[in-house]
């Protein structure tokens, strides 16, 4: 089994890769392959898309590198487990309105918007520990104690056309969507690599996931 | 809730860390990787190397520090010194590093953070402001660990730097900064209620109380300290619990 990370050129995946390594040789399961090879993320039996940055950027990179029609071929033809993580969470919308009006993936419909808490006074980017909520019952949060919290950084939020495609939110003074899922698909807003223990077992569980 | 992040911060000059630690649990307390862990280990939000020293001969040092962090650390880490341009940036990312701090470079010459937040994303550019107050209750710029004034008023450029892309704000008020007197709260609030952006106090943190102050009386959205903690003062989790007890929503772990 081979879990794919995509390196489109996005950031920091050192992380990334790090955390997902820790926890592969725990659980001995899956290798990890850090890879912009279009080929092998087609073959891959597990994505990892992270994505820091701007929408339209990742999108543009994921396009550019062929890298769009290899993570669609693996995760929708082929139907093996998808995590996204930060923008590559939000990549699995309709549409993101980061810096203009770019499509996404389209796979859970909605779109990605400025975060906009009632409180103007709150600042943006929407950085630090924020809490998982209210029930985490979805497979990628086994064995989290009920009191979870994770980092997140980010200025845009994914907000889906149906509200239950969100398997856990958050609040900044107003909701936002921490999680999505569907089908063999999840996606995080928030970072599992940089959120200790609580990310390490989030990470643990996608890669033991059977959807 | 959104937590208040409690951030210790390493200096460190040639690999190891400068100030004086006083861990007794600690078989290297002038390692960084094994301070990092022990602070990983208490709850820290984040962590933040300063490479106090930062020069093309000994940048291998900092990458190899910042790998071996990330190895074990698995929360953000900020490293900041002597950053001037996107290498740099990409460098440091590229080991482990999280975000990146610029300072004297920002100072210089602002469009190297335009750059970098293009380039990168905002999410990963911190600017480092050191301020102090000057005649007119203003409070100005100073680089070069605080020895060279710049004539450049602090709260201009911190707005300046907010509209480059810069995604939170380090702040350090000299004329507090070692003292132990607390964080120079005009200074921060000013600047807090100036910014959309997060802004982290730095510079004088002496009790735990100073902390507390710094996040309601500065406006801050993270308190940064080194003394305190290194010299074994108080732990993380002690200052964490002196922050809940006064209200601000912290991480307890």
């Amino acid at each position: 089994m081979t879990s794919v990370i995509v390196d489109y050129g996005s950031g920091n995946l050192h992380s990334v890769e790090k955390s997902f390594r820790k926890m592969a040789n725990k659980l001995g399961a899956d290798n990890i392959l850090l890879t912009s090879c279009p080929e092998r993320v087609a073959n891959a039996e597990r994505i990892i898309l992270p994505g820091v940055g701007a929408f339209a950027a990742c999108r543009d990179s994921l396009s550019r590198s062929g890298l769009f029609e290899a993570v669609e071929h693996a995760t929708i033809r082929r139907g093996v487990p998808f995590l996204g993580i930060c923008v590559g969470m939000q990549l699995l919308a309709t549409v993101g309105l980061e810096h203009g009006h770019t499509p996404g993936f389209d796979w859970i419909p909605g779109q990605v918007e400025p975060v906009q808490p009632n409180d103007r006074k709150l600042k943006i980017p929407h950085m630090g520990w924020n809490e998982l909520g209210p029930s985490l019952h979805h497979p990628l949060f086994h064995g989290l104690p009920p009191v979870t919290d994770v980092y997140f950084v980010h200025s845009y939020h994914f907000v889906p056309k149906d509200p239950a495609a969100a398997i856990a939110w958050t609040d900044y003074s107003g909701p936002i969507v921490a999680a999505v899922a569907r089908d063999n698909i999840c996606g995080v807003q928030f970072h599992p690599e940089k959120s200790q223990i609580a990310g390490l077992g989030i990470v643990g569980n996608f890669l033991s996931w059977r959807p | 809730m959104l937590k208040v992040r409690v951030i210790p911060c390493l200096d460190v000059k040639d690999g190891r860390i400068v100030k004086g630690i006083n861990f007794v649990d600690l078989t290297d307390a002038g390692d960084p990787v094994e301070v990092a862990r022990k602070y990983d280990s208490d709850g820290a939000d984040e962590l933040c190397f300063l490479d106090i020293a930062a020069s093309q001969e000994n940048r291998g040092t900092i990458l190899n520090l910042a790998s071996q962090t990330a190895e074990t650390c698995f929360m953000p880490l900020t490293i900041g010194g002597g950053i001037r341009n996107n290498d740099d940036v990409e460098m440091l990312l590229r080991a482990g590093a999280d975000k990146v701090s610029f300072n004297t470079a920002a100072v210089a010459n602002p469009e190297v953070v335009s750059t970098a937040a293009n380039r990168f994303g905002n999410q990963c550019i911190v600017v480092a402001i050191d301020a102090k107050a000057v005649d007119d209750g203003k409070w100005e710029i100073f680089t070069h660990g605080g020895r060279r004034s710049t004539g450049i008023d602090a709260i201009y450029f911190a707005r300046e730097m907010e509209r480059r892309g810069a995604g939170e704000i380090l702040l350090t008020g000299i004329d507090t900064d070692g003292t132990k007197t607390g964080f120079n709260l005009e200074l921060t609030r000013s600047v807090s209620s100036h910014v959309g952006i997060p802004v982290i106090a730095s510079g004088g943190v002496g009790n735990l109380q100073h902390l507390v102050d710094g996040i309601i009386k500065g406006g801050a959205s993270a308190v940064l300290a080194a003394s305190i903690f290194h010299f074994g003062e108080h732990t993380i989790k002690e200052a964490k619990q002196h922050m809940a007890a006064a209200g601000i929503p912290v991480r307890i772990t």
